[in-house]
Formats: C-alpha cells, structure tokens, sequence
C-alpha cells in the first residue's frame, strides 16, 4: 500500500519511494528510506495535506505525493 | 587558496534548521558579527569574527538548511559556500537529540570537503531525554572531529574554538569516509573527472561529477559565474 493510504493513529514502515527529482531527493533528506517507521498523525477534512510522524518531526504531505511512498503496516505490541 | 581572508581563516558554520547554531555563533564571535544579504539572494548572510591562540577567525553562518541538495535558495547559499569558497574549515551543527536526521547534511557536507568538524549540541536535550552519545565511536565513524556542547551555557565552546584551530592551520586533517557510488555512477564519474581537470584545484571534482549526474544545472550556472 501507500502512504496515504495509512489511517491515522496507525503505524507504517517504508518500502519504498517511488518519487523522482526534487520530491524523491526532499523525501531522503527528510530521513524517508526504507526501513524507517511513519505515523499518520491526522489529516486535514478533505485528506489533503495529511501530518506525518517522522524520525521525530511532524511532517505534511498531500496525497499525491504521499502515493509515492510505499509502506507496509505494522502493529504495535 | 588556504581559506584565508587577509589574516584570518574563514570558517563556514553550517546545520540544520533550529540545532542552536545561531546560539554557537553568537557563543564564538559575541557581539563582533555583522548582517547582510548573500550578493543577487534574500537570504540573510551574518560574518563575526573571534581570535584564539593570536589567530583571527572569520565565522560565516550559513542558512540552516537539511540538505544541500534540493535546491532552495538557502541550500545553494550553503553548496556554493563550501565549494566554491573552500573554507579554511567548516562547522556543522547537529542536534544530539536527533541524530539520525542530522548527519544526512553531515554527509553532504563531508562529500565536498574534508576539513569538517561536528558540534554536537543540545547535549543537555539529549541528556534529559536519555539519549546517551558515544562520542569517540561517533567520531570513528564519521572520520572527522566530534564536539559536545551546550551552546546555550556556553559548554564545549572552548573545545570547538580548538578543533577550528587544529583544522584550519592544517594540525588536523579529518578523514571523513568516502561514499562509493554503485559500479554504473562509479564509472560515469570516471568518464566525466577528465574534461573537468581545467577548473581551479579547489574545487571538488568528485562532487561537481556526481551533480552533473543529478542534472543539477545550477552547478554550471554558479560555475560560468566563478570561472
Ligand atoms: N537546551 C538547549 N537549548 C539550546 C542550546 N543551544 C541553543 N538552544 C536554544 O535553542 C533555540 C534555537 O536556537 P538558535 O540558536 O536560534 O537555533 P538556530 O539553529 O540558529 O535556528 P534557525 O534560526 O532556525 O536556523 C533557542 O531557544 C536557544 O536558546 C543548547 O545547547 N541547549
């Protein structure tokens, strides 16, 4: 699945960014590879932008850029 | 070039955003500092200067910025600085709280000079959050000099103004690891590094190769600038 696919209040691990250019080099020095474990915070009404949890920060993506993070679930104990 | 202005060496301060580096700037120059604007940008640009040991320094505090690779006004004020000024030594300010994140731009730096010294801050943070830092593994690790310190007491400051020293006068040379690229960047690397043998020696050709397979255009717009 996708990023913005991760209900809020839920925890992801990424795969993989599938983004290129600027979005894919922003998404890396943001500390987004693989491995590194995401929480979706909220999103806005219409879904766009959603807060992300980080390595720490809080971070907001829209949907479509969101997309490009492939992630898979993961539960907490 | 030695990255000397007259007497003094130039030393370029960089960090991420809100790491305290304003804090170690104000910590190491106190109040002889001065504010402009980097030439043809908004961005803010502050010089100060300090003395240690009978030498003069020139602080330059760059943007705080996370990367120096995306491409912001402030992130090519910062690249451009430290490639194309080649500073006597350049400074990078990390958060101790939040490592991980930090050491990307320590990286970036790193690739484009050796003559790199961390200063570790917010120690006191860390230390509240029971985040305990093994300094000299860190050190062995990055290859450059590490330095704690809690800028907002003014700890480690005297520590950090004697590795700008060891740096800068050339007594220390940091040995940062060098990233190998995959096979494929390796060789265009090659086949580039020879048609940019006419620039000036201080330049990084390594790491001009490796934008210019990025596509990064501003490279060569600087470059036609300086050349
Ligand atoms: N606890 C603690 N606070 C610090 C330390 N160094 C700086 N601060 C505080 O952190 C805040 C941010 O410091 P600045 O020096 O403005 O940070 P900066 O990196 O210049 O921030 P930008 O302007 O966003 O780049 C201030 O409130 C400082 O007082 C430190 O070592 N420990």
């Amino acid at each position: 699945m996708t990023l913005n696919q991760l209900p809020a209040g839920k925890l992801g691990v990424v795969l993989c960014i599938t983004a290129e250019g600027p979005i894919r080099r922003r998404m890396l020095d943001l500390g987004l590879v693989p491995g590194t474990i995401v929480k979706t915070l909220r999103s806005s009404p219409a879904g766009n932008p959603t807060a992300y949890l980080i390595r720490g920060s809080v971070i907001a993506f829209r949907s479509n850029t969101a997309n490009q993070v492939l992630i898979r679930t993961i539960h907490r104990r | 070039m030695d990255g000397k202005q007259g007497h003094s060496y130039v030393v370029a301060l960089a960090g991420n955003p809100n790491t305290g580096k304003s804090t170690v700037f104000n910590g190491l120059t106190g109040l002889r500092q001065h504010t402009g604007n980097w030439p043809g940008k908004t961005v803010v640009q502050a010089r100060g200067h300090f003395k240690y040991k009978g030498q003069d320094f020139v602080l330059v505090d760059l943007p705080g910025t996370y990367s120096l690779l995306a491409n912001s006004p402030e992130e090519q004020v910062a690249r451009n600085f430290i490639c194309f000024e080649h500073p006597a030594a350049t400074v990078i300010v990390v958060d101790a709280t939040c490592l991980e994140r930090n050491l990307n731009l320590v990286l970036q730096v790193t690739e484009i000079t050796n003559h790199v010294i961390v200063c570790l801050n917010l120690m006191d943070e860390a230390r509240r959050h029971r985040v305990f830092i093994d300094v000299p593994t860190l050190e062995q690790e990055l290859g450059v000099p590490v330095i704690p310190t809690t800028a907002r007491s003014k700890q480690g400051l005297a520590e950090l103004k004697e590795a700008i020293h060891l740096v800068s006068s050339g007594k220390l040379t940091p040995q940062p690891v060098r990233l190998r690229y995959n096979p494929m960047v390796e060789e265009k690397i090659a086949e580039i590094l020879p048609r940019l043998e006419t620039l000036p020696p201080v330049y990084n050709k390594r790491w001009i190769a490796l934008r210019l397979i990025d596509g990064d255009s501003s490279i060569l717009e600087e470059m036609e600038v300086k050349i």
